[in-house]
């Protein structure tokens, strides 16, 4: 129950990209056409997850019991980047058509803020092992559903007309405040 | 490139080149810790620190690192002194970096240092990737400091915490929270853009 809890709020209350801003850069740069947005959502999620894991057990196995908790952002981003090269060997190896579709976004996630923002988190907040990959999860949906959702509203943008200084970031900026307030409604599902 | 003197090297980042209204990098921090104007001033502060230090050390060392692994190694430059201003900021300001959170070690993937690394620290000399990052952090930090400025005078009356609106002002409490983040942003950098325009139809180049 604890569990479900943590998932839904990781969707929607505790939004990566509307709550905790983790994750803007490719939330503002790949969201104009939805299906790249939905490729880098998947991406996302797929290296949010397997992160949740790595970190865990390296902050858990290994910082902790040898009390080096002050290399964790050294650590945290040499395995987050290593992760992601290796993901990306992997599925180029052993599916071309999944490589075509979240290639050029893999190498982009290393910088993604979300994905060290997760390992981050997760040990701040000091989750188990089922709390973290839970929230790993969730988070990645959360910042799926985000991300398509803009490019959704950024398509429609595209045809209507939007005076000249706000075009381009400033009103994608603004959408995402919209976005936030609205997503703002949620927080009074769960106490 | 070449022919720019140090003082356009320095001043570009302030405004032409500004990494939060031009180039948008650092979105992260720069939304998420401006809601109090000692915030975004020590967020400001902290990724000055980053970025001059690590541009000096990249361009220091820049013909010594390997092409193949040059991304690999600054990145591990940029976490050791993600690291020390962490720690410095955890012993000498816990309030502060408690309020700040999460957002000092994710100095780490800010966009600006590697960017600045990438693109200018690792072709250029010493003392010009100094210069450069002293006006890009100096830029970074204007940029913060205005925007949180707006948030807080808004949502809590307040300015670095003294109470500047009367009390007749109903603070806007949705400033202080993510929306106002993304509002403020937008319309701050249309304003810049719309003085850019102006002043461009001014002086025609």
């Amino acid at each position: 129950m604890n569990l479900l809890l943590l998932l839904v709020s990781a969707i929607l209350i505790n939004n990566f990209v509307l709550h905790y801003f983790l994750g803007i850069c490719p939330f503002l740069g790949v969201s104009k056409k939805i299906d790249a947005a939905l490729s880098m959502g998947v991406s996302v999620t797929f290296v949010l997850t397997l992160t949740a894991v790595v970190t865990w057990v390296i902050n858990h196995w290994l910082l902790i019991p040898y009390g080096m908790p002050y290399l964790q952002i050294v650590s945290f981003i040499l395995v987050i980047a290593s992760l992601v090269q290796l993901v990306e060997m992997f599925v180029r190896k052993t599916s071309p058509p999944l490589y075509q579709a979240m290639g050029i976004y893999l190498p982009l996630i290393t910088v993604n803020c979300a994905i060290m923002g997760l390992a981050l988190l997760a040990s701040l907040k000091e989750y188990g092992f089922a709390e973290t990959v839970v929230f790993g999860v969730g988070a990645g949906i959360g910042f799926t559903l985000a991300i398509v959702l803009m490019a959704a509203i950024r398509e429609r943008l595209d045809l209507a007309d939007v005076p000249g200084p706000l075009r381009g970031a400033p009103i994608a900026l603004i959408v995402a405040g919209i976005m936030a307030l609205a997503f703002l409604g949620f927080s009074g599902m769960i106490k | 490139m070449k022919s720019r003197t140090l003082g356009q090297e320095f001043v570009k980042g302030l405004w032409a080149e500004n990494p939060v209204s031009r180039q948008l990098l650092g979105m992260c921090s720069t939304l998420a810790v401006t809601n109090a104007v000692i915030n975004g001033l020590a967020m400001g502060l902290a990724v000055a620190f980053v970025l001059v230090s690590s541009s000096l050390l990249v361009s220091l060392i820049r013909k010594v690192i390997p092409n193949q692994v040059r991304i690999a190694s600054y990145i591990v430059i940029i976490a050791t002194f993600v690291t020390i201003a962490d720690r410095f900021m955890a012993a000498y300001f816990p309030p502060l970096s408690k309020a700040l959170g999460p957002y000092v070690p994710l100095i780490v993937v800010n966009c600006i240092i590697l960017g600045r690394a990438e693109a200018f620290a690792s072709r250029n000399s010493a003392g010009r990737s100094l210069i450069d990052a002293l006006g890009m952090s100096l830029g970074y930090t204007i940029a913060l400091v205005i925007l949180s400025a707006v948030r807080e005078l808004l949502g809590s009356g307040t300015l670095l915490g003294r109470q500047v609106i009367g009390a007749w002002f109903e603070p806007w409490v949705i400033m202080l929270l993510p929306p106002g983040a993304f509002l403020t942003l937008g319309i701050l950098i249309a304003t810049a853009l719309f003085i850019e325009q102006k002043s461009r139809r001014r002086r025609p180049a």
